[in-house]
C-alpha cells in the first residue's frame, strides 16, 4: 500500500493555478523528494496532503485514509514540518515539546519524558528560549516536535532552505536517522543535491504538475549527468574549444561569448575531463578554469520542460 | 464530516477544554518569561489615565463637583478592555503568519482548542491588566462605593472584553498579517473618544452625541460608574437610562455575531 497517494489534485487561488493535475505515489518506508522551483506548487501539495487545505479536484490518501473524508485519522498518522519553523520563540525547547506532547494527548509525565528523549536524540540541550537557537537548531526542534508520536508518515517542506551548509548537514543527519526507523518521508526541496542525498525517488514538479519521476540516478542519466565547465583565456579560440568539449560530451556545448564560458553535460565525468584537457593541450588552447559540477536546478528544468 | 472512530460527545468536550488549556498555558509561560509585556500592558492605559486626569482634569466639568479621576477611571477601565481587541488580533495574526496555527491544525488535537485557548489566555491577561488599572485608580484617589457593586462592575467590564475577544479573533483571521493589525489598533482611540469614557456625550454635537451614547463602550462604562458608585454624566436617552441592561445586551450581541463568524472562518482556513 502506498503511504502517500495523490491523484489528479487541483487547486486554484483565484485565477492562479497552483496545482494542475498533481499525481504522486510514495511507497511505505521510502523517502520521496518533491523537487521544484519557487511557486511550483510544492507547499500547496503538502498542505493538501496534511489536511490544511482542501483541493478543488482530485483525491489523496495518506496512511490509507482519505484526506478529505478522514482528516482526523490522517492527522493522527502524520508529522508536518512546514516551510517556516512553527515553534514558539519564547518557550524553551523543552517547553515547546511538552506543549505539543500534551496536545498529542500524552499525560504530563509522558510528555516530559518524550521531550527529554527527543531533545537528546536531536542534540538540542540548550536551556534558553528558542529565539536563542540557530536556524539549524530551530529546524531540528521543528522536526522533533513532529516526531512526538513517531508518526508513520512525515512531511518536510523545504527543511533546509536558508540554512548554512553545516546546519543543512545536521538536518540531513536527523532526517536519515528517522528514515532508518522506517518512517515514510515526503520532502520538498529546491536543491537537486538534497534530493540526491536523501530521497529514494524524486518527483520533479513544475507549474503544478509532476514533469518527471524516478530515482535520482535515473533522472541524472536522463539529464546527461554532470556538467563540464571551461573558461577559455583567448576569446578567439572559443568556438574551437566548444568543438572539442562538444565531441567529448553527451550533447553540443553551450557557449557564452562574454564570459568565455563553454559548458556541456558529460556522462563519464573523469574520462571526459581528461580527454578535454588532453585535446586542449594538443591544440594549444589555454583554459583559465575547468571544473566538473552538478547540473543546477535551472538546467534540470530547462531540459525536462523542453523535452 | 464523519469519522470512523467518533469519540463520544463528552470525551470530545473534555479534550476541547484540556487542549484549550494547553494552548492557553503557552501564553502564561510567555508572561513569566517576558513579564515586561504585562507591565507595558498596564503601563499604557495608566499613562493615558494620568495624562488625561492631570492635563484635562481641570478643564472638564464633572457633575456634583467631583474629582475628574473619580469620573475618568471607570472610562479608562473600559478603554483597557477595548485595547484588548488589538492584543487579541496581534496574537491571532502572529500565530497564523508563523505557521503555529497550521501546526495545531495538522495535529490530532481538538480543533476548537485553538480558539478556546486564545479566549482563556486573553481573558486572564485582561484580568491581570484590569487589576493593575484598579490599583492605579486607588493610587490617584478613585474609590468604589461598595464591594458588591465593584464586583458587578468588574464583571461587566470583563463581559465586554469577552465579546471583544471574538471580534478580535474574527478580525485577526480576516487580516492574517500582523502588519494589518496596526490599522485597526489606531481605530481604538476614535472608538474611545466617541464614547462617554472621557467626556459627556451631551457636550458633543447632536448626532455625535447620539453615536456616543449608543457606543457599546458607553453602556459598559456608564454601568460601571453606576455600580462603582462613581459620578456619571446621566443623560435622558433610553440607552443612557438603561446602562446596566445595555452593558449585558451589547456584549451578548457582539459575542453572538463574532463567535459564529470567527468559528466559521477558522473552519474555512482550509479553503
Ligand atoms: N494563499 C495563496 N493565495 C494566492 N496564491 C497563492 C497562495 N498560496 C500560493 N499561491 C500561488 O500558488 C503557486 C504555488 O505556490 P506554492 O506555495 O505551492 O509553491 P512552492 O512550490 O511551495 O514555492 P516556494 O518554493 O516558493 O515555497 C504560486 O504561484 C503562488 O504564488
Ligand atoms: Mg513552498
Amino acid at each position: 500500500m502506498a503511504a502517500v497517494l495523490a491523484q489528479g489534485l487541483r487547486k486554484t487561488y483565484g485565477k492562479k493555478t497552483a496545482l494542475d493535475g498533481f499525481d504522486l505515489e510514495v511507497a511505505e518506508g521510502t523517502v520521496c523528494g518533491l523537487l521544484g522551483p519557487n511557486g511550483a506548487g510544492k507547499t500547496t501539495a503538502v498542505r493538501i496532503l496534511t489536511t490544511l487545505l482542501r483541493p478543488d479536484g482530485g483525491r489523496a490518501e495518506v496512511a490509507g485514509f482519505d484526506v478529505a473524508a478522514r482528516p482526523r485519522l490522517v492527522r493522527r498518522s502524520i508529522g508536518l514540518v512546514g516551510q517556516h519553523a512553527a515553534v514558539d520563540e519564547v518557550l524553551t525547547g523543552t517547553q515547546n515539546l511538552e506543549l505539543f506532547g500534551r496536545l498529542y494527548h500524552l499525560d504530563a509525565r509522558a510528555a516530559r519524558a518524550r521531550a527529554a528523549e527527543l531533545l537528546d536524540t536531536f542534540g538540542l540541550e540548550h536551556p534558553g528560549p528558542v529565539k536563542e537557537y540557530s536556524g539549524g537548531m530551530r529546524r531540528r526542534l521543528d522536526l522533533a516536535a513532529s516526531m512526538i508520536l513517531s508518526p508513520p508518515v512525515l512531511f518536510l517542506d523545504e527543511p533546509t532552505t536558508g540554512l548554512d551548509p553545516r546546519s543543512r548537514g545536521e538536518v540531513w543527519k536527523a532526517v536519515r536517522a528517522l528514515v532508518s526507523t522506517g518512517t515514510t518521508v515526503l520532502l520538498t526541496t529546491q536543491y537537486l543535491e538534497e534530493a540526491d542525498q536523501l530521497a529514494d525517488r524524486v518527483s520533479v514538479i513544475d507549474t503544478g504538475r509532476v514533469v518527471a519521476e524516478g530515482t535520482p540516478g535515473e533522472l541524472k542519466s536522463k539529464l546527461g549527468g554532470d556538467r563540464l565547465d571551461v573558461v577559455v583565456r583567448d576569446a578567439a579560440r572559443l568556438s574551437e574549444a566548444a568543438g572539442i568539449v562538444g565531441r567529448v560530451a553527451a550533447a553540443p556545448a553551450e557557449v557564452d561569448q562574454d564570459t568565455r564560458h563553454v559548458s556541456a553535460p558529460v556522462v563519464e565525468r573523469v574520462q571526459a575531463l581528461t580527454e578535454v584537457l588532453a585535446a586542449f593541450s594538443a591544440a594549444d588552447i589555454e583554459a583559465e578554469d575547468i571544473a566538473l559540477r552538478r547540473p543546477t536546478l535551472d538546467e534540470v528544468f530547462l531540459s525536462l520542460t523542453a523535452a | 464530516m464523519t469519522e470512523l472512530t467518533m469519540d463520544p460527545p463528552f470525551t470530545r468536550l473534555r479534550w476541547a477544554l484540556a487542549d484549550g488549556w494547553s494552548v492557553a498555558r503557552r501564553d502564561l509561560i510567555h508572561w513569566i518569561a517576558q513579564p515586561m509585556t504585562i507591565v507595558f500592558g498596564v503601563a499604557f492605559p495608566v499613562v493615558i489615565a494620568l495624562a488625561f486626569g492631570y492635563l484635562f482634569g481641570g478643564a472638564v466639568d464633572v457633575p456634583d463637583g467631583a474629582d475628574y479621576f473619580a469620573f475618568l477611571m471607570p472610562g479608562m477601565y473600559g478603554m483597557t478592555m477595548l485595547f484588548g481587541l488589538g492584543a487579541t488580533m496581534v496574537a491571532v495574526t502572529t500565530d497564523l503568519s508563523r505557521g503555529v496555527t497550521d501546526r495545531f491544525r495538522s495535529m490530532p488535537m481538538a480543533p476548537s482548542a485553538v480558539l478556546i485557548g486564545r479566549a482563556v489566555a486573553d481573558l486572564l491577561n485582561s484580568v491581570l491588566v484590569l487589576a493593575g488599572m484598579l490599583a492605579c485608580g486607588f493610587a490617584v484617589g478613585w474609590r468604589p462605593a461598595s464591594l458588591g457593586g465593584a464586583l458587578g462592575a468588574v464583571g461587566l467590564l470583563l463581559w465586554l472584553r469577552f465579546a471583544l475577544l471574538w471580534a478580535g479573533m474574527y478580525l485577526g483571521l480576516v487580516a492574517k498579517d500582523p502588519g494589518a493589525v496596526t490599522a485597526i489598533q489606531t481605530l481604538e482611540f476614535p472608538i474611545g473618544f466617541l464614547s462617554n469614557a472621557f467626556v459627556a456625550p451631551g457636550t458633543m454635537p447632536g448626532w455625535l452625541g447620539a453615536v456616543s451614547e449608543w457606543n457599546p463602550l458607553s453602556s459598559t462604562v456608564a454601568a460601571a460608574r453606576e455600580l462603582f458608585g462613581n459620578p456619571g454624566w446621566g443623560g435622558d436617552s433610553w440607552v443612557a437610562q438603561h446602562a446596566v441592561t445595555m452593558a449585558i445586551v451589547w456584549p451578548l450581541a457582539i459575542t453572538a455575531v463574532f463567535f459564529v463568524l470567527s468559528v466559521r472562518l477558522y473552519q474555512r482556513l482550509d479553503r
